[in-house]
């Protein structure tokens, strides 16, 4: 149960190489062996999204993903979306519209939500409510999420 | 940003929210953890004969298979309201997911492997897992009659019969009675942080980190549980990640602590979704109504008997069921009432506090019961509601806390909302209901507000921000009234070491409770601020005030900050206020105490139903609330829209499912549905009415719940409006809709069967 294997990963673009049993996720690479407890565990089975993350640039439920099948890849998770300790226009976003309530579930929307945003400039309400539909938000904030996303894509254009 | 009061700035703790360093309980990592893993046996209710750890003691990193039999015995119980509930099941399992055993390993993977390797030894045992079945004079006692002595229902499922009324239902007349049962499914409060908890010896006390929503409370649980003094026992409160009244009290904490101790380790248990599932639901619910009205639409009497299906062990429940009820009759005046309501014990995960605390379960019952009423009579289903809505000040309950609101304006607001006065398109149908929740009966919060030297200010307040915003709503109190801007202002909650006692965090009182609290902490300060103004500027103290961040002196006005420079002096220092807000209870009261304040809410909906698949859509979604006054309009309307959306959850689709052994068929996300953001009203509209007409600072009420309370009778209205057919049972799930489509259009064909007959014969 215990063999482990060497992994190397780019996590939020730094190069990390860690020792992992094969049967664990990327969602307990990231944060039992890496530390970064930004993304979350609920379902671990791949329906409420709360541990999405990025991975070569798709966004995927870690808890679905064994860490040994990340090896060799890029790995963003919400941590790796500030730059130099500025929030993203996504985050401020979130922050200014009043998305984050409890906040358990916003790291995994702003990792489908910032997928979206990087496939299409521009989504409509039913496009971003279609986008998110992965992502489990039980103080239902899904209005304010969703009018956070329509700003963060009005404020790239700009 | 501006902490101006009515105004919405971002969210206190929100930075952290969005980048993911905001630190949840499972986030905490302690040297030297234990991991503990829950034992179960796969049935609803059993006899433990044996546990065999032998060959799970043989998984590499085990440290130990606990049960019963190494806890203190007898087994310390626990409750909010009966000492019923055991630290860890002695001798009999009572609910699917009942713990007998736990696996303490120094990982996860160890302790998970490990407790699939125990071996329990039971015997199946017949449960009650319904309303009927726990009320058979046959049945089985889910609770042994020890633990309730000297009570008359001790030797029943019964735990209380809760009875409130005035006037004689019986002696009333009316015009007409319409008599029907409504049922209410059990849910799950299903909050994305599934609850997690860590003990960890301190010194000669114990620390308990939870992801619980009243830190107090759990203090004197385990201070009563450990035999330790409360300085001895500091509980960590991180901001829950959802909380909606699941997370109120008790549950796990007890038999961590007493591992952690007995280890003499940190003790760290992280419950799965399928584990939270099993730890903490809505009470399901029959009620049977009976209203009489006048032929003009005049309510004459209600006579409600509520029966809510609670849990094995008591938890918060017989007071979700006498307080959910007691507003039973709603918020209309009426010569007689008869609520009955009783929290009946069976084998199933015992129920707690959740959004709405018992109300939703009569609220739907009650407002369908009108809506039939008026369409027997022939009479609009605003006008009747209109008709009989108490009007300020009016005493609708004879010797209770009066109406304390507009509640017309609310109503007629809702009503313009959703266009009730124009015909609806064609296949849609519109519903309208009104919800009211008695607020808290009793209360009592401290804080401490430290004004520092610069200006910056520190309030420390032991309520939870599980979401709800309570963080951001104090910082703007305090901060309005001591002149500083929201990023001047730290919160400081969730630890008993360090802050004041709180009684809890429920039943929307932060706002209010403690909310007026902190203001009174934030009047001493200024009193001090106005003492030290008069030295520094040699003006006579009472010709100045302070109010609201200002220094108002006789010729001119100053900041508060700029006096502390002078005031305070080389030393620095600082300004204290300690804050209190106590609401006693009332011994004579039925519920212990009058209501602080009404939360009420109508709900307007239109609807279309999918002739084919039954599928509901709501086409356009109206909540207004009287909040007396929105401290942060934002966060009010994120409260409002996030409670609509969870009540669509109970109305639409959300369910346990049950099978012949008592067991949950849907544990987890795959099987058990939760609105998601393509099941939200095509439209949302949300708005407030605000009279400043509240109890709390600058005339606020508490709010949150409110917006829950009457949407399932406003959908089912709506598709009842769209279709014919008339559904009593939650929730509306496409099957359901489906079938009474069926049914409707058998009975229609069978109708006009015997029309065609009707010339033959």
């Amino acid at each position: 149960m215990n063999d482990l294997v060497s992994i190397d990963l780019t996590v939020n673009g730094r190069p990390r190489t860690i020792e992992v049993p094969a049967h664990h996720t990327l969602l307990d690479a990231l944060r039992d062996d890496l530390g970064l407890t930004g993304t979350k565990e609920c379902c671990l089975v791949g329906e409420c999204g709360a541990c999405t993350v990025s991975l070569d640039g798709r966004i995927v439920d870690s808890c679905l993903v064994l860490a040994v099948e990340a090896d060799g890849c890029a790995v963003t998770t919400v941590e790796g979306l500030a730059r130099e300790g500025r929030l993203s226009p996504l985050q401020q976003a979130f922050l200014d519209h009043g998305a984050a309530q409890c906040g358990f579930c916003i790291p995994g929307q702003l990792m489908a939500a910032q997928d979206l945003l990087d496939r299409t400039a521009r989504p409509t309400a039913p496009e971003i409510q279609e986008g998110l539909a992965g992502n489990l938000c039980r103080c239902a904030g899904y209005e304010q999420i969703t009018e956070a996303v329509l700003a963060a894509a009005g404020e790239a254009e700009r | 940003m501006s902490a101006r009061v009515g105004g919405s700035p971002n969210r206190a703790g929100g930075i952290g929210r969005v980048t993911g360093a905001q630190e949840y309980v499972a986030d905490i990592r302690l040297a030297d953890e234990l991991h503990a893993k829950l034992v179960t046996v796969p049935c609803a209710r059993a006899r433990i004969t044996g546990v065999d750890a032998a060959e799970a003691l043989r998984v590499p990193g085990v440290h130990s298979v606990v049960t019963a039999a190494d806890l203190p015995s007898p087994m310390p119980r626990f409750g909010p309201q009966f000492r019923d509930r055991p630290v860890l099941a002695v001798d009999e399992a009572k609910y699917h997911g009942d713990p007998v055993a736990v696996v303490l390993a120094d990982t996860r993977d160890a302790a998970e492997a490990a407790a699939g390797l125990v071996r329990v030894g039971y015997e199946e045992l017949p449960a009650v897992t319904t309303i009927a079945a726990a009320l058979d004079p046959g049945a089985p006692l889910v609770q042994d009659p020890s633990i309730r002595p000297d009570d008359a229902f001790a030797h029943t499922n019964v735990v209380r019969e809760h009875r409130v009324g005035w006037g004689d239902v019986d002696a009333v007349a009316a015009d007409l009675v319409v008599d029907h049962v409504y049922t209410f499914p059990m849910v799950t409060h299903f909050a994305i942080e599934p609850h997690a908890y860590i003990a960890a010896p301190d010194g000669d006390g114990i620390a308990v980190w939870s992801t619980i929503q009243h830190p107090n409370w759990l203090q004197k649980v385990l201070a009563g549980v450990t035999g330790l003094p409360l300085a001895k026992v500091r509980v960590y409160a991180p901001d829950p990640g959802g909380g909606f009244g699941g997370k109120q009290h008790a549950k796990y904490e007890p038999l961590v602590a007493l591992l952690a101790l007995r280890a003499g380790r940190p003790v760290r248990l992280v419950l799965t979704l399928e584990e939270t599932f099993q730890a903490v639901r809505r009470a399901a619910s029959e009620v049977r109504v009976r209203t009489g009205f006048r032929s003009d639409g005049t309510i004459a009497f209600q006579d409600i008997a509520a029966d809510y299906l609670i849990g094995a062990y008591v938890d918060i429940a017989d007071r979700v069921v006498s307080k959910g009820s007691y507003l039973g009759a709603g918020p209309y005046r009426m010569p007689a009432a008869r609520i009955v309501a009783r929290p009946i014990l069976s084998h199933t995960v015992p129920s707690t506090a959740f959004r709405g605390f018992g109300n939703p379960q009569v609220n739907w019952a009650v407002e369908s019961n009108l809506d039939e009423g008026a369409s027997l009579l022939g009479l609009d289903r605003l006008d009747i509601r209109l008709r009989n809505l108490a009007r300020k000040g009016e005493a609708f309950i004879p010797w209770d806390t009066p109406a304390d609101g507009d509640w017309q304006q609310t109503v007629r607001r809702a009503a313009e909302l959703i266009g009730w006065d124009t015909p609806a398109a064609p296949g849609h149908g519109r519903g309208i209901a009104i919800g009211i929740k008695s607020g808290p009966t009793t209360g009592l919060s401290y804080s401490t507000v430290r004004l520092l030297a610069d200006g910056s200010v520190v309030v420390y307040a032991g309520t939870s921000d599980m979401g709800q915003g309570a963080r951001t709503v104090l910082a703007q109190i305090a901060g309005d009234e001591l002149g500083a801007p929201m990023d001047w202002v730290t919160v400081v909650m969730g630890d008993t070491a360090v802050v004041p006692y709180d009684q809890q965090t429920s039943a929307s009182r932060s706002t209010v409770l403690m909310g007026n609290s902190v203001l009174s902490a934030c009047r001493e300060i200024q009193g001090k601020v106005r003492a030290m103004a008069a030295r520094v500027y040699g003006v006579d103290e009472a010709t100045i005030r302070v109010d609201r961040g200002v220094v108002q002196l006789p010729d001119r006005e100053v900041a508060i900050r700029d006096v502390l420079g002078p005031g305070l002096g080389r030393l620095g220092g600082e300004l204290v206020g300690n804050g209190e807000m106590r609401k006693d209870a009332e011994p004579g009261h039925p519920l212990g105490g009058a209501p602080a304040f009404f939360e009420f809410n109508c709900t307007a909906v239109e609807a279309t139903v999918d002739e084919d698949t039954g599928d509901v859509t709501l086409v356009r979604h109206v909540t207004v609330s009287d909040v007396g006054k929105a401290i942060n309009p934002l966060q009010v309307r994120m409260q409002d829209e996030g409670a609509a959306i969870q009540g669509l959850g109970h109305t639409l689709m959300e369910h346990y499912i049950f099978d012949d052994a008592g067991r949950i068929r849907n544990l987890g996300a795959i099987d058990y549905r939760i609105p998601t953001s393509m099941d939200l009203p095509l439209e949302m509209v949300s708005e407030i009415v605000e009279n400043a007409d509240g109890p709390g600072p600058y005339g606020a009420k508490g709010m949150s719940e409110g917006a829950l309370l009457c949407v399932s009778a406003a959908v089912a209205a709506a598709v009842r409006d769209a279709t014919g057919v008339v559904i009593r049972d939650l929730p509306l799930t496409p099957e359901r809709v489906w079938r009474a489509l069926r049914e409707r259009d058998r009975e229609a064909a069978v109708a006009e069967a015997v029309k065609h007959e009707e010339p033959v014969s």
